[in-house]
């Protein structure tokens, strides 16, 4: 296969973020309540994403090795701080419902993640199609996700009334809860489907915790090294 | 003073950050397989974030708002708090070793918690002053402390249960922290 939809497929498929490996769990949970939130929040995580991949890797000779994770939260706190001005100038009602969630997008243990596992080691193209993948891969997940709660919590899809107003919907799937159960529900249903939920090893490897890989890289790099 | 306690309240409780707000799950998830673990990364998280919300409160209040660096504000934090947490780290390991060798390796995780950040940025959204920005700070630390540390009792209940082959994992841990959710939404019908 094409070493570039590899990627993609990797992103999407193989290392999922929230399905497999289950990083970005915060905002995953937290703006899951609609669909279109999903949606809006997994299209700004894959701008910042990308354009951190890409500048990143540019820079990954002449960035310092002893303070590179210094430099990598600068530059992703700066395109994050420019997604959200963006979103508050043109998308209003989206900035409103995602809130504190925006800013939030620099502590996503997935742009960190990737800058070091990968971006800091690959070509720029390589780079810039390994942040569209695992970008097209949690958009997917979280909107999955918000539809879910959406359509069982409100009984609509996009906001589009899909169960009849007749049916009282169940309206915990959009409160904090559901979005532990509707995440609990779609892991496990993946697990009876034999497509193997990886967190565990990624438990052993970095206790677990995106804050560990960023600062223990050579513990999460590993499947990529050998790759 | 009321109002004080209100917001510790609030926050611990009522707002609980990790099980309301979603806000440090990664750390919630990952290291609340052991009770002694979680107890210790709780104590850090009070430690730390009591003091980072009253930098950034400071900080915003007299460096960022009055030059009108507003938009500024989240480069400014996430770094101040990085730096924050080398210093707080080099600091003990001088003076409390004990203390050190107790939180000492769960500083570092401590940087990326998004909980240190979104309670910082909470503050200056909810226009907190200096006196009220630490005690929010304070009080979110102790619920997150509380979930965690409940989380990793279930946990240790769990290991001992037969689960079904798909629930194995995270999905019952998913499932716990769910019903804890559940549990502590009880606390929105405080009338505070």
């Amino acid at each position: 296969m094409n070493r570039y939809v590899e990627r993609i497929y990797n992103g999407v498929v193989k290392e999922n973020p929230t399905f497999i490996l289950m990083l970005g769990m915060c905002p995953t949970l937290a703006v899951s309540t609609a669909a279109i939130n999903g949606l809006g929040m997994g299209v700004s995580t894959t701008v910042v994403l990308i354009l951190s991949n890409v500048i990143i890797s540019a820079l990954r000779k002449i960035i310092p090795d002893e303070v590179r994770l210094p430099s990598y939260i600068v530059i992703v706190a700066t395109l994050v701080t420019i997604t959200e001005l963006l979103i508050e100038a043109y998308l209003p009602s989206l900035y409103d419902a995602l809130g504190i969630y925006i800013p939030l997008i620099v502590v996503n243990c997935i742009i960190l993640g990737r800058a070091e596992a990968y971006a800091n080691k690959n070509s720029v193209g390589l780079a810039a199609f390994d942040g569209i993948g695992m970008g097209i891969g949690f958009t997917v997940a979280l909107t999955i996700v918000g539809f879910i709660r959406e359509l069982v919590g409100a009984g609509t899809a996009f906001g589009i009334q899909i169960i009849p107003k007749s049916v009282e919907p169940i309206g915990i799937f959009i409160k904090a809860p559901g979005a532990f159960l509707v995440l609990a529900l779609v892991i496990a249903v993946m697990n009876a489907f034999q497509v193997k939920n990886r967190s565990d090893e990624l438990v052993s490897g970095c206790d677990g915790c995106c804050a560990n890989c960023a600062m223990k890289p050579e513990n999460c790099g590993k499947e990529e090294a050998k790759a | 003073m009321t109002s004080l306690i209100i917001i510790i309240v609030s926050c611990a409780l009522v707002n609980n950050v990790v099980l309301n707000q979603f806000l440090g799950i990664c750390s919630f998830l990952g290291v609340s397989k052991q009770m002694k673990a979680s107890a210790s990364l709780g104590g850090a998280v009070i430690f730390v974030l009591t003091i980072a919300s009253a930098v950034a409160s400071l900080l915003y209040d007299y460096v960022l708002e009055p030059f009108g660096l507003d938009y500024m504000k989240t480069i400014v934090f996430i770094l101040v708090i990085a730096a924050l947490v080398q210093i707080v780290e080099m600091f003990l390991k001088k003076t409390s070793p004990g203390l050190y060798k107790a939180l000492g390796i769960y500083l570092p995780l401590i940087t990326t918690n998004c909980a240190v950040l979104g309670v910082a940025l909470t503050n200056v959204q909810d226009e907190y002053n200096f006196v009220e920005s630490v005690v929010a700070g304070f009080g979110t630390a102790v619920g997150y402390t509380i979930a965690i540390v409940l989380l990793a009792g279930i946990r240790a209940r769990l290991d001992e249960e037969s689960i079904p082959a798909p629930f194995r994992g995270a999905p019952v841990v998913l499932l716990a922290a769910a019903l804890m959710s559940i549990a502590f939404m009880g606390f929105g019908g405080l009338s505070l």
